[in-house]
């Protein structure tokens, strides 16, 4: 019995062989990904043209073309919402980057206390982005409990209204979620600073370069992979930015009159608290476009030009 | 070994058979809520204690999922029996297929229009009921006894002048004139937003929507008045801030709010102070002595997938959670108030200084017909901040609102 099977089969090559259970194990987490990212993206761009909500998921929705879009280009809470994202990528991004890259240049020339002080300052970047919403929250409230206030009020200075206001909400947001990040942008500049070779540094002092100039000319220039990197993922972060704003201001979720509100957060709105799924996914799609354009962009503008 | 598989296959059947001749089992799904599923569980014994041949299997959801459960279940052809349901979701549900009319054999609408409260009727689509409620809930004003006594006010107010004058008198401040002890708390995010929306405006002359809740109507003199009126609160009284300590219920349970309007869900989370007595009062009444109040519930409907023997025993169900007994469950665990008039208004509940003043309001509360509840929350909580934080005039904020409510109601019909 076992002979014939042996014969019969079809000889495969060892090279064909080792392809088969190549696919085979990538087919899994291939099928996984279509499922569950892939196959949900694109029904997202199919359900923007519709008017889908829980109302007619029965009978199907209606094709509706365009006027999601219409819609949501012609109101105005979505061009807030739309400026208010903008507002935390344009000043975030380089805020962060550019406050992680000094405290990286220096923790790195630092020995004394040098782990503790890195330990220190990852240690935001462990914790829930909730938890840490709330005890912001807390801070920036007005006198009686709010420790900002109440410092402020003992020196004899006005309190601030921080998320009560409509100029000040989106910067005391912001605040949170620079320092939030900053601890894994700290610990991947100083793996980029490591990561140069010291020969270029010793060259340099022999050829009698000043501080300025080798920060300029060396370290910079030979940084720009962890900086492209970091620019790249710290832009997403805060085009994607939810957890602080929503934890933050729960109860008027957005801030007062939207001030706080990101794209994400009007998206989560807008689907599951008002059910509007076509419209939703509207957003979506804008919100995805927006990431794609700018990912390029930037890898565009920051490309090796060697 | 084919001989043990057959006997188990056997008496696999029989029991099935045993279990599918002799009981049914129905299903009853409610949001994860502690005393509302320990409610639940008690009256699942009891209705099963009168019934035993029905099982009722009680599922849990936790409230931000549940109506994405319920309508995924729905489609997918495993929706539950009998299901809560909050009265605004109604439009969403019908439309989604979810809950089937109540049978008027079952259920006599003459039955339901005498004995439940009237802001039952919100369960009513093309002339059917969709869900009765066990229990309903409404605004009351909850109040700091200390603090009045210190201020030396005896009783609470009874109209809203006087409640100007006993927040002026109660508002504490620090040397700066910050705000240490609100008078009363600001918070359009609560509860603040009903009480403006049906009781407000409505004692000042107005009416929130049309008959039809199709148009907003608040957009008047009366609505204007109504805002300022609320407003001034904060911008000419000075007797609470917005924002204050976050939340108007928080500041209360701190003991810094003297005054806090709030509804009969606060009274689990109010019971836990120690630190000073506290009381409850009716919703203050305008000049003429006309009160109003806002009234909500979660009514119980029937699933569209029930038939035959388990819509029978769907409806048994949904008649033992309306019964009066049932509704004093309730009543004493989750501290809901009962929707038929007749338990509600016994006479140890009306006596009741908590309860009491939750019931009067139910005479002569408004339910509103919402149809983007989150929605229609932020555009009012809107109209209020652009009046405090952008100095926008009340005529000015009050026409913006209307103009953005009305196209949600417009882009939800």
């Amino acid at each position: 019995m076992t002979t014939t099977a042996d014969t019969g089969a079809p000889r495969l090559s060892m090279r064909t062989r080792r392809a088969l259970w190549v696919w085979g194990f990538l087919a899994l987490p291939l099928l996984f990904y279509g499922v569950i990212r892939f196959y949900p993206t694109l029904d997202a761009f199919w359900l923007s043209l519709t008017n889908a909500n829980p109302g007619n998921l029965r009978r199907g929705p209606e094709f509706i073309w365009f006027d999601n879009y219409l819609r949501l280009f012609t109101s105005r809470d979505f061009w807030q919402v739309f400026r208010n994202t903008f507002a935390y990528l344009i000043l975030g991004t380089p805020i962060s980057l550019v406050l992680s890259f000094v405290i990286a240049y220096y923790l790195d020339k630092l020995r004394f206390g040098h782990t503790f002080l890195r330990a220190l300052y990852f240690l935001p970047f462990l914790t829930t982005a909730s938890a840490m919403g709330w005890v912001w929250r807390w801070f920036y409230q007005p006198a009686p409990t709010g420790i900002i206030n109440s410092a402020l009020g003992a020196m004899g200075i006005p309190g601030l209204d921080f998320l009560r206001s409509t100029t000040w909400a989106l910067p005391s947001i912001m605040v949170t979620a620079i320092w939030a990040g900053l601890g894994f942008q700290i610990i991947i500049f100083m793996a980029g600073l490591r990561a140069i070779p010291q020969s270029y540094y010793e060259a340099a002092h022999i050829d009698g370069l000043g501080a300025g100039a080798i920060l300029r000319r060396i370290t910079l220039p030979l940084l720009k992979p962890t900086t492209v990197f970091l620019v790249v993922f710290s832009s997403i972060g805060f085009l994607r930015i939810f957890d602080q704003v929503y934890n933050m201001t729960t109860n008027d979720p957005g801030g007062p009159l939207g001030s706080t509100k990101p794209l994400v957060l009007l998206i989560y709105q807008t689907a599951f608290q008002s059910y509007q799924m076509g419209y939703a996914s509207a957003m979506t799609v804008v919100l995805f476009t927006v990431l794609l354009v700018i990912s390029l962009l930037q890898l565009w503008i920051l490309r090796d030009r060697g | 070994m084919t001989r043990t598989l057959k006997a188990m296959l056997l008496a696999g059947s029989a029991m099935f058979a045993a279990q599918s001749a002799g009981a049914v089992e129905i299903e009853y799904w409610q949001y994860i809520f502690d005393t509302r599923v320990e409610a639940m569980d008690r009256l699942i014994e009891m209705f099963e204690a009168e019934n035993p041949d029905i099982t009722v299997k009680q599922v849990t959801f936790p409230y931000a999922d549940y109506q994405t459960r319920v309508i995924a279940a729905n489609l997918a052809g495993n929706g539950p029996d009998v299901l809560q349901l909050f009265y605004g979701w109604t439009d969403t549900f019908v439309d989604a297929g979810v809950l089937q009319p109540l049978s008027q054999d079952a259920f006599p609408h003459e039955m339901i229009e005498s004995e439940f409260f009237p802001i039952v009727g919100a369960m009513v689509r093309d002339g059917e009921y969709y869900g009765l409620p066990t229990a309903v809930r409404s605004l009351a004003l909850f109040y700091n006894k200390n603090l009045f006594a210190a201020a030396g006010i005896d009783n609470p107010p009874e109209t809203l002048d006087e409640l100007v004058a006993d927040a002026i008198a109660l508002t504490e401040r620090d040397a700066g004139g910050n705000i240490t002890t609100e008078g009363i708390t600001l918070d359009m995010a609560g509860q603040d937003h009903q009480w403006w929306r049906e009781a407000l405006v409505r004692q000042f002359g107005g009416a929130p929507y049309s008959d039809d809740n199709r148009t907003v109507t608040y957009n008047s003199e009366a609505g204007v008045a109504a805002t300022r009126w609320y407003t001034d609160l904060e911008t000419v009284h000075h007797v609470g801030t917005s924002g204050f300590m976050d939340e108007g219920q928080a500041a209360f349970r701190a003991g810094r709010a003297a005054m806090t309007i709030d509804g009969t869900f606060r009274l689990g989370a109010f019971g836990g102070i120690e630190d000073f007595e506290w009381g409850v009062t009716e919703l203050p009444a305008n000049n003429d002595g006309m009160r109003s109040n806002y009234a909500s519930y979660f009514a119980n409907g029937i699933g569209a997938g029930a038939e035959g023997e388990e819509l029978e025993a769907a409806e048994k169900f949904l008649a033992f959670v309306t019964t009066p007994e049932a509704m004093q469950v309730w009543l004493e665990v989750v501290g809901e108030l009962p929707a038929r008039r007749a338990a509600a208004l016994t006479e140890a509940n009306a006596s009741d200084p908590i309860y009491g003043p939750f019931l009067k309001g139910l005479e002569y509360a408004h339910t509103t017909q919402f149809l983007d509840e989150a929605g229609q929350r932020q555009v009012a909580i809107d109209m209020v901040n652009r009046i405090l934080l952008q100095g926008q005039s009340p005529e000015d904020s009050v026409a913006e609102a209307a103009a953005q409510e009305q196209a949600i109601l417009d882009q939800a019909n």
